[in-house]
């Protein structure tokens, strides 16, 4: 067995900075697992621009973005291996990889970074009825056809879920000379950033039809016909309302599952809501030494909001492995995500383990306009916000000051909530 | 040339007749309308080895059910098949239908089935927890099993394949006539094939050619079976594979295990006319979840669900297999109105049908059959030690490409280059279960599909999901740079 201080599950967004940011934090013995040829992670295929505003000040492409970090890694010395898979973690840290060049081997790690993102959510979890004919694609393997292998998964496309990845591939299919036809989306809202509709919808006259969903699948080889009908409010389809678009393919852009199975293995808590783990205020979850950062911990809607949590675990894990991290105190602080908000990360804050600052993370679940972001330690409010507009597709923030709650004393409970007045 | 034996359908029945013929010196051929074996009736079922309690005392469907379950053991060890006896209850929830159970016991006993038990309701809740509070008895039938239904079928196949049989994939039987020297004329897509004997084993379409040639008329009727397949999470749901009480229709929604350790819930039963029509309906899916929970308590369907697929059952209106010599059609076979419990009885069902051949042309005995064939090895069942023997001589082995289901390169060059080896997305899945997982082939697609590219020099744009006209992607991006 092999031995390293921190073991980094993932080489992409979360996994690299979270590597930079435990070896400027003075750790040396960091090692990245990553299971494609490269590191980067999904970003290697989002070759549209838009990333990086707020951590670069600039637009930068996907792999640019990676890039960034990766040359940070290579300049730091930090050790990866591609092409590993991770079979397994253990309560206990072990973590076991596989590869062809050293087959199965055991790393025994003082802390481990859980970063390895998240999946898309397949055509059979939806319960689409229909036939199951070649040409449907979620959003993201169609990116990766277009964009990595350079083929055209389709000509005339109709898209089910307006997350942003479907969002992207619009335009991206659309500048291929494939022919959109239109965008479907379940909910009575975009599950996309607002920025998306316009660049990949409105400017190429897609049109999105919200509260609808697929009914039907045509075609027994390739998808032939697609047909979508409203949906009322118990998300059931309204007969009558059927519209039937012919097409050689479907998209799915339908949701992210964090990807946490080797969480479980490793007895890593979860929560329900954002189906990643439940995190303390240094992002770890409830075995001791295992952090969590990006999209498995919970789906982010910017790649920067991902790097900043990243660089937070990797400092953690840094700490944790120096022995450093101060000892747990009694007092354990906890978030409620509460009317509108739908959860919050972390989900616990212990004070005395606390920076200065800690950023807490919500997404919420409903579109609000002119409402308030409230935060309440206990029955008391502090926090109260005006948000001209706040939607579930992109995320939210609060700012804590640890001086605040120092002095507001013995706080059981943080609650946030989003109110209309 | 003129074969002795061609049989139509590569499917489970077709595949268990040729490797009984293999047995023989016999020219024998299969021709199948797919691009590849178990591509039609034999694909979508509910996965489970019947006792042999529901068939009708004194029908061909019991006896050759319990015949076929009897031979599962040795056929499933001499092929490498995934096979458990995992056992099977049939709960009743009402207790004024409690004299049912021992209808179906008495049946049971009557065609043979060993071990079977009636359970009152303490004994059936401690083997199965999550039953529902209404279960108040149950039929123990201890011989019902779990299989993979795609490698029984497979196997056998390849296993006939290996022991002189020919396949003829893509190639579709259209009409055929005996001529006055008693050979038989096969008109197909890809030409004309002669023969002998011909055995009927098309599934669906099994009707169509009995119909051809036999003056009494069989009529088949596809009726559909909605499936659910849920999460491994799920798989020790139940232990058991759970039935309710059967009725006209059939034996009813299961909820059970599969072999490789999803949970299954179906089938529906919904008569159609369209022999192809394997689409599933809301109707069918929501019919599906309502009844799952009827047996079970708190099972989440809905929200565990990783795929839904249909299968056609080939039902004939009399509801019997039919087996047999076309009195008014010599050297025609039929095995048709194969239906459930046709999987479980595909081997009995194999010997009874080669048995006519055999009666017919009495040919030798190969001496140099060999009827072992060795599954595709499945790396996760060996110790880190073996593994790493493996991936040191085959270091394909040592790269995931199904990472949900932790299928490596080495599985899918094996299944690609194995007799009657996969040439489709769905041909490796089949064999390897790559996209079989949670993520549903959305992570391992493109991976497979370079694999395919590289080893059967299949051109991206030729690549399908199942042949035919399946293709997964169209043409080459625009941006492609032209060579010069």
């Amino acid at each position: 067995m092999k031995n390293y201080d921190i073991v980094i599950v993932g080489g992409g967004p979360a996994g690299l900075a979270a590597a930079v940011a435990a070896k400027k934090a003075g750790n040396d013995s960091i090692l990245i697992l990553e299971r494609d040829k490269e590191l980067g992670g999904i970003l290697n295929q989002c070759i549209h621009n838009g990333f990086g505003l707020h951590t670069f000040k600039e637009e930068l492409t996907g792999p640019e973005y990676a890039y960034r970090f990766m040359e940070q890694v290579f300049d730091l010395n930090i050790e990866y291996k591609l092409n590993t898979m991770v079979m397994d973690i253990s309560p206990e840290k072990v973590v076991t990889t596989m590869n062809r060049e050293d087959g199965m081997v055991e790393y025994q790690a003082k802390a481990v970074i859980l970063a390895m993102g998240c999946r898309e959510r397949p055509r059979g979890a939806l319960n689409i009825p229909g036939y199951r004919p070649a040409g449907i694609f979620s959003a993201g393997t169609a990116q990766r056809l277009v964009n990595i292998e350079g083929y055209m998964p389709g000509r005339e496309v109709v898209i089910l879920g307006s997350g942003d990845i479907g969002l992207i591939m619009a335009r991206r299919m659309t500048l291929e000379g494939a022919k959109v036809k239109v965008v479907a989306e379940l909910m009575p809202y975009s599950g996309g950033l607002k920025r998306n509709i316009v660049q990949c919808l409105d400017d190429f006259g897609i049109p999105l039809k919200l509260s609808h969903t697929v009914v039907d699948i045509e075609g027994k080889e390739r998808v032939s016909a697609v047909t979508i009908a409203e949906v009322g409010p118990d998300m059931k389809p309204i007969p009558g309302t059927e519209e039937r678009y012919t097409c050689d393919t479907l998209l799915l852009s339908c949701g992210l599952i964090p990807e946490n199975e080797l969480s479980k293995k490793a007895g890593v808590e979860m929560n329900m809501i954002t189906s990643g783990p439940v995190v303390n205020e240094s992002l770890e979850t409830n075995v001791p030494g295992i952090f969590a950062c990006g999209n498995v911990l919970h789906v982010h809607d910017l790649v920067d909001y991902v790097s900043e949590e990243a660089a937070r675990a990797g400092e953690n894990a840094a700490k944790y492995a120096a022995g450093q991290t101060a000892a747990t105190s009694d007092k354990v602080i906890k978030l409620v995500a509460t009317e509108g908000a739908r959860y919050t990360v972390p989900s616990t804050i212990d004070v005395s383990r606390m920076e200065d600052l800690l950023t807490v993370r919500f997404r919420v679940g409903a579109v609000f306009k002119d409402s308030y972001v409230s935060v309440y330690f206990d029955d008391k409010q502090i926090m109260h916000n005006k948000k001209r507009i706040m939607a579930p597709g992109e995320m939210e923030q609060i700012i804590l000051q640890k001086k605040k709650l120092e002095e507001a004393g013995d706080v059981q409970t943080i609650t946030i909530k989003i109110e209309d007045k | 040339m003129t074969y002795d034996c061609i049989i139509i359908g590569a499917g489970v029945s077709g595949s268990a007749t040729a490797r009984e013929l293999s047995k023989y010196s016999l020219n024998v051929a299969v021709i199948e309308k797919g691009e590849d074996v178990c591509s039609g009736t034999s694909k979508a079922n509910s996965a489970i080895v019947h006792a042999g309690f529901d068939a009708a005392e004194g029908s061909l469907m019991a006896k050759l059910n319990v015949e076929g379950n009897e031979m599962m053991d040795e056929l499933c060890s001499d092929l490498d098949i995934p096979f458990k006896r995992n056992g099977s209850l049939v709960v009743c929830i009402h207790e004024e239908e409690k004299g049912g159970l021992k209808e179906l016991y008495d049946r049971g006993i009557a065609n043979g089935v060993k071990g079977l038990k009636l359970l009152d309701k303490e004994e059936l809740h401690e083997m199965e927890p999550n039953l529902a509070d209404e279960a108040c008895a149950a039929l123990y039938a201890p011989t019902g099993g779990i299989i993979c239904p795609f490698i029984l079928n497979i196997a056998m196949a390849e296993n006939a394949a290996v022991n002189g049989v020919d396949f003829f994939f893509n190639t579709e039987a259209e009409t055929l006539k005996r001529d006055d020297d008693g050979i038989w004329h096969i008109r197909t897509n890809n030409g004309e094939y002669k023969t002998r004997y011909v055995i009927n084993a098309a599934g669906v379409y099994s009707d169509k050619f009995h119909n051809m040639v036999a003056d009494k008329k069989i009529h088949i009727t596809p009726r559909r079976g909605d499936y659910c397949l849920l999460d491994k999470e799920m798989g020790s749901f139940v232990s058991h594979t759970i039935f309710p009480q059967p009725t006209k229709l059939g034996k009813g929604v299961l909820v059970s295990p599969t072999i490789h350790g999803n949970l299954i819930v179906g089938p529906t039963a919904i008569d159609i006319e369209d022999k192809e029509a394997t689409a599933t309906t809301a109707a069918g899916i929501n019919d599906l979840i309502a009844k799952a929970g009827m047996h079970v308590k708190n099972l989440p369907v809905g929200r565990k669900v990783i795929t839904s697929f249909a299968g056609l059952r080939a039902h004939e209106d009399a509801h019997e297999f039919v087996i047999g010599e076309v009195k008014e059609a010599p050297g025609f076979i039929d095995c048709a109105g194969i239906e459930s419990p046709g999987l479980t009885s595909s081997p009995a069902i194999g010997r009874m049908v080669a048995d006519i051949v055999v009666g017919l042309a009495k040919p030798e005995k190969k001496a140099d059959w060999n009827g072992k064939r060795k599954g595709i090895l499945n790396p996760s069942e060996l110790s880190v030690e073996e593994r790493n023997e493996l991936i040191k001589k085959e270091p394909a082995y040592g790269q995931i490409i199904c990472r949900c289901e932790s299928i490596s390169e080495g599985e899918i060059l094996d299944a690609i280059r194995r007799p009657l080896g996969a040439r489709s997305l769905d041909g490796v899945k089949r064999r390897t279960r790559a996209g079989m997982g949670r993520c549903q082939a959305g992570f391992c697609s493109p991976r497979v599909m370079e694999i395919l590219n590289r080893e059967l020099g299949l051109a991206y744009e030729d690549i399908t999901k199942s042949g035919g006209k399946s293709n997964i992607v169209l043409e080459r991006t625009k941006g492609e740079a032209q060579a010069i």
